[in-house]
């Protein structure tokens, strides 16, 4: 087994705590003096730095929540002037106002790491050539995993998204062993291959991958890595933390959370945290941010934690597969999508009513989703020009804010059920069996 | 004068599922309103049942008492001879007139064939057709 970073990745489970105390410590006299926001959240819960003792303590601090991210747009959160920063990332919020999130040179560093650590446990290394068809640009997925495939010394090919002919020519033509994508869009490059008649086995040197960003089963890892014979790694992260974070080794029994970068907390209904093993509310405390601080955050993720050493050798947390969230927000092909912003333009529309109902379905592990929405009675016309017109306007601004394209379906007033309710604007006809 | 040659069409907006259609012939049939002419069109959610009736005021009052969503549209009727070229006769009246078709559909009366016509000038469309010395179908014709 090779490590990246041995020292810390093997260290015993007591000493690990240890240094997240201290760790922990030194984050919060550091967000203390430098984040107003979370000294006045601070002082509001009346807690000070020094009241952090134990790891348990951590449960004196209170909370940050999505809304706390929208509210400080765009750069309120910031604990350092942007002469210190080197770079920006954006990914959409919740509604309207996207989320703007900052790095020093440490962040980007820390950030690497964490995805060079994770991909020398699979056997990533500097004989690979991966092809990264993860976007690149404002989302933190193509620049995040690209760091890192060049911190270990992988030839990193940046594909980006798209263009799956052009994917596939270089993965025939060039010596790449591994992908990095969404986990449907490595089923959608299996499914072109197919069609092609190329034989990923044998007539490419693609062993490995990593998949991440949406939701997947374990059944459909294994579908695909029987049907392509590459080995699919799960990855996870979110823009907040840095972007993608943590991987499963070759074990795949969980991705490692860096325990010296990351300190997860499982919580029950009742915010009391549940027992290793257990299913629960994620909150997440990154201990060596910079530039964005993130304490306590309810990232909304559901899923379960493991502190047993791995077969690896590795000691760190192993966080298991996310099983669900606890708020409404959606990941369609890769991008999280809020009802709430779906709503958002249509209530720009001067033609639409307030009313509308999303659904998605996924063939073939390919999400699609259907927005219903109701034309108003004064809007209402029999001339297909004017009705097509309306429906691109609506499908342009909702690319233009989700960056997603939705089939839009305009439907005659009245037709959409009246719900009070807030799930019941989505019906999830998808499944990842 | 020339409101004499706008003729009322019914524009009846249907849900696209299945057996909607039939939902609003039967309301038509038990409500007596006899359809001269229809087209059926379709968005991506929702289709168009648009027809000519006897009494177009009439059937939408009724249909809306069965809370059916129908509109009212101007669009007018051209008798046209019943040989080849008539189509393009009054399709080319309308050409060089610059007034633009959004949609038409034939029909065959006691007056002989004629053409619906949806234009976005009714009454210039009306005036051109007269000009051109030919028929503008008035509401009692049909």
């Amino acid at each position: 087994m090779t490590f990246w970073n041995e020292e810390i990745e093997t260290m015993p489970a007591d000493e690990l705590k240890k240094l997240q105390l201290k760790l922990l410590k030194n984050q919060i006299i550091n967000v203390y003096s430098h984040s107003a926001f979370y000294r006045k959240r601070m002082d509001d819960a009346n807690v000070r730095p020094e009241d952090i003792k134990t790891l348990d303590d951590l449960r004196k601090l209170p909370f940050m929540y999505k809304t706390d991210l929208r509210d400080n747009y765009p750069d309120k959160l910031f604990m350092l002037p942007y002469q210190d920063l080197v770079r920006v990332h954006v990914s959409s919020g919740t509604t309207g106002k996207p989320t703007v999130v900052g790095y020093t040179r440490n962040d980007l560093d820390n950030w690497a790491e964490s995805l060079a650590r994770g991909m020398t446990s699979f056997g990533m290394g500097k004989n690979d050539m991966l092809e990264n068809s993860h976007g690149y640009g404002l989302f933190t997925g193509g620049l995040g995993v690209h760091a890192a495939g060049e911190k270990i010394g992988a030839t990193v090919l940046p594909t980006s998204t798209g263009n799956t002919n052009r994917q596939i020519e270089l993965m025939l033509d060039l010596p790449v062993t591994t992908l990095a994508g969404t986990p449907s869009y490595i089923f959608h490059i299996a499914d072109i291959c197919d069609q092609k008649g190329v034989d990923i086995r044998r007539d490419t040197k693609v062993r490995m991958a990593i998949a991440g960003g949406e939701p997947w089963s374990e059944s459909m890892r294994k579908k695909l890595q029987d049907r392509t014979g590459i080995r699919i790694h799960n990855c996870y992260g979110a823009s907040e933390m840095s972007g993608p974070m943590f991987l499963e080794c070759s074990e795949q029994q969980g991705l490692h959370v860096w325990a010296d970068l990351c300190l997860i907390e499982i919580l029950d209904q009742n915010g009391e945290p549940c027992k290793d093993g257990e299913r629960g509310e994620m909150v997440v405390t990154m201990l060596k941010k910079e530039a964005f601080p993130l304490i306590r955050y309810r990232i909304g993720d559901i899923s379960r934690l493991n502190w047993d050493k791995c077969a690896c050798g590795r000691t760190h947390p192993r966080l298991d597969r996310l099983s669900g969230r606890t708020d409404d927000m959606l990941v369609v092909r890769g991008i999280n999508v809020f009802p709430s912003q779906i709503e958002a333009v249509i209530g720009e529309m001067p033609f639409l009513s307030a009313f509308y109902h999303i659904t998605l379905n996924n063939v073939n592990y390919m999400d699609s989703m259907v927005i219903e929405t109701e034309l108003n009675e004064e809007h209402l016309t029999d001339d297909m020009i004017t009705l097509s017109k309306y429906r691109s306007e609506l499908s342009s601004r909702l690319k233009e804010v989700l960056n997603i394209k939705a089939d839009i379906k305009l439907v005659l007033p009245g037709t959409l059920q009246r719900f009070e309710g807030k799930s019941s604007h989505v019906t999830d006809n998808r499944s990842w069996d | 004068m020339l409101k004499k040659n706008i003729i009322k069409q019914l524009s009846i907006f249907v849900n696209n599922e299945p057996g909607s259609l039939a939902s609003i012939a039967l309301v038509l049939k038990e409500c007596g309103i006899n359809l001269k002419a229809f087209n059926i069109a379709e968005s991506s959610g929702f289709g168009v049942l648009r027809a000519i009736a006897d009494d177009p005021e009439g059937a939408c009052r009724v249909l809306r008492e069965r809370n059916i969503v129908v509109k009212q549209t101007d669009v007018i009727a051209v008798s046209v001879e019943d040989q080849p070229g008539g189509l393009f006769r009054i399709a080319n009246i309308m050409g060089d007139a610059k007034i633009n078709i959004e949609y038409a559909y034939a029909y065959t009366g006691r007056n002989g064939p004629s053409i619906f016509l949806r234009v976005d000038d009714p009454e210039a469309a009306a005036a051109a057709v007269k000009r051109a010395g030919m028929v503008c179908l008035s509401q009692k014709d049909i």
